[in-house]
């Protein structure tokens, strides 16, 4: 059953009182992967992952964390699993080293374990040198750094991130990022963000989440693929303006084109292929033959965001 | 049991990393000393038979120390983490339920037992003025030491579950007042009742908390009183415990 299965999510739903904040939703996660959670605000993303690491019960369906199930096994997942909640929490009163030692005990560490846990994430997370600071005069890149240590503190196998890098700087986002991606070697990582770029750039696959429902659960690449049917391809040619209708009318792979003057004896050739195909090869060929002069030559791919987008969209919006 | 050692500690560290501790202290204190002050006087103008302890007690000031202490001790406990989130950290750490409610409740309880060790001081104190060694007698000190720990139990698992209750310390605080206050009112009005023999004031003798206390200062340990004031703490540190579990019922 449980063949390199992390993550096993099945027909899942949470109520709060008579309002769905997920409804029936299901997904994988395979041992070693990095998943993002995505969507806007109020999608349900925190409340899959506090489901996840058994701190709301479901109110139906199955989760099922290295196999064993989060209501039934409860403290057996929650010492597995390394949990950053949402604005991550901390004792504000404690100092850093303090305060990760009391956590590495509070999950089952050894004394000496712990004191060799400790250093270790401190050393990973850059905290070494703030050790002795007390958590509330820390700046948030650091605190946030210091729930990132908690979270790993005890080896878990997954790694369950609730919006890691948000109120950082670009620098610390950065750091941050770095680090999510140093620990996909030997650690399963399911982080929840609603910034496209930063699950684009951190992780192996994305799960679209949108008012309690999954949308689309993809790997980056795929999702773009799926949506560049709808991608278009440009291309200014200097050549007169009938020979380009009637050659790109000839070209099979060609479903729709538009072609307008631009500056000069350029004409700027927008071309939609069918299947998403790339044509670009194609039709440098066609201009090297012809001897026409080509001076711009480019893929539209639809980014992420776009994507994001369309599928997060309300449904009134597509129809009018 | 690590995990409960690990959290008792750092709930008793609580206590004395922010300034709630040493006020509670410093209050505390400053209420033993007054009650020391009424008690010399009192003693300066008239020889009495009474132990020291039981001297104590019968001024205002003891009651006013335990109803006053313990919401304030209890109110962080719960209400202060579900406030600032790091309950969520709590209870996704592998800790069982139980242990975190014992945890936090023997914290309070060794706090609360601390505060009253001036106490001991000021006996002392009497004992070197009145040059009367029976002025500290070990054993009515002890007794009335095992009354506090029995009524503080009490107090303080009232406490530990009107802070389970809320997010808020000052409603927590305001929960165990009530009840306290109630429970302390419920203890006087028995005292004050005549006794005649009908099933209502035999409830209330037995809930005379007032008189209770008043025997473990001089001397006396009855064991209706502890045997009382124990199952009263485990009913509330239960109830606690189901609130605690009540965020994972389906």
């Amino acid at each position: 059953m449980n063949d390199g299965l992390m993550i096993e999510v099945e027909n899942l739903t949470k109520r709060y009182s008579g309002h769905a904040a997920v409804s029936n939703i299901s997904f994988t996660v395979r041992r070693g992967e990095i998943v993002g959670l995505l969507g806007p605000n109020g999608a349900g993303k925190s409340t899959t992952m506090r489901i996840l690491a058994c701190y709301l019960p479901a109110t139906s369906g199955t989760v099922r964390v290295a196999g064993l199930d989060v209501y039934e096994h409860s403290e057996e997942v929650r010492r597995r699993i390394g949990y950053m909640p949402e604005n991550n929490p901390l004792h504000y009163d404690m100092r850093v080293r303090e305060y990760l030692k009391f956590r590495a005990r509070l999950k089952g560490l050894s004394r000496r374990r712990s004191r060799e846990r400790v250093d270790v994430v401190m050393e990973q997370c850059d905290l070494t040198h703030v050790s002795r600071r007390i958590i509330g005069q820390l700046s948030k890149g650091y605190r946030q750094r210091v729930g990132l240590a908690d979270a790993l503190v005890h080896e878990p196998e997954l790694i369950i991130l609730d919006e890691p890098t948000i109120g950082l700087d670009p620098h610390q986002i950065r750091a941050v990022r770095q680090l999510i991606k140093s620990l996909a070697c030997d650690h399963t990582v399911l982080i929840s963000t609603h910034i496209l770029p930063e699950a684009e750039m951190t992780c192996n696959r994305m799960v679209i989440m949108y008012e309690g429902s999954i949308l689309a659960a993809d790997s980056p690449d795929n999702l773009q693929r799926f949506m560049s049917g709808h991608s278009q391809i440009l291309a200014e040619i200097a050549a007169p303006l009938e020979e380009l209708n009637e050659c790109w009318a000839q070209m099979p792979e060609v479903e729709q084109f538009d072609v307008s003057p631009a500056e000069g004896a350029y004409h700027r050739c927008a071309l939609t292929p069918r299947d998403g195909l790339d044509l670009r090869p194609r039709i440098y060929e066609l201009a090297r033959q012809r001897g026409w002069l080509l001076r711009e030559l480019t893929r539209n791919r639809h980014s992420l965001e776009d994507i994001y987008v369309q599928v997060t969209r309300p449904e009134e919006e597509e129809e009018s | 049991m690590q995990a409960y050692l690990t959290l008792t500690r750092r709930e008793l560290s609580g206590y004395f990393l922010s300034m709630t501790g040493y006020i509670i202290i410093a209050a505390a204190l400053f209420l033993m000393g007054l009650s020391f002050v009424v008690l010399l006087e009192k003693l300066q103008l008239e020889p009495t038979l009474m132990p020291v302890t039981e001297l104590f007690y019968i001024t205002p000031f003891f009651w006013l120390i335990l109803l006053l202490s313990t919401p304030v001790i209890t109110m962080r406990l719960f209400a202060l983490e579900k406030f600032s989130g790091t309950f969520e950290t709590l209870m996704t750490a592998p800790v069982s339920d139980r242990e975190v409610v014992l945890a936090k409740f023997t914290a309070a309880l060794v706090f609360y037992m601390i505060m009253w060790l001036p106490l001991l001081g000021c006996l002392l104190i009497v004992r070197h003025y009145t040059n009367d060694p029976s002025a500290f007698d070990l054993g009515a000190v002890g007794s009335t030491f095992l009354g506090i720990l029995l009524l503080g139990c009490l107090f303080l698992s009232l406490g530990c579950c009107a802070s389970a209750m809320t997010r808020s310390q000052v409603t927590a605080a305001m929960i165990s007042l009530v009840f306290g206050a109630t429970l302390f009112l419920v203890g006087v009005l028995s005292s004050q009742l005549p006794l005649r023999p009908s099933w209502q004031t035999q409830v209330l003798a037995a809930l005379s908390f007032f008189e209770q206390m008043h025997d473990f200062a001089r001397g006396v340990i009855d064991t209706r009183a502890v045997v009382l004031y124990l199952s009263a703490t485990l009913f509330f540190l239960f109830l606690t415990l189901r609130i605690v579990e009540s965020r994972r019922w389906k």
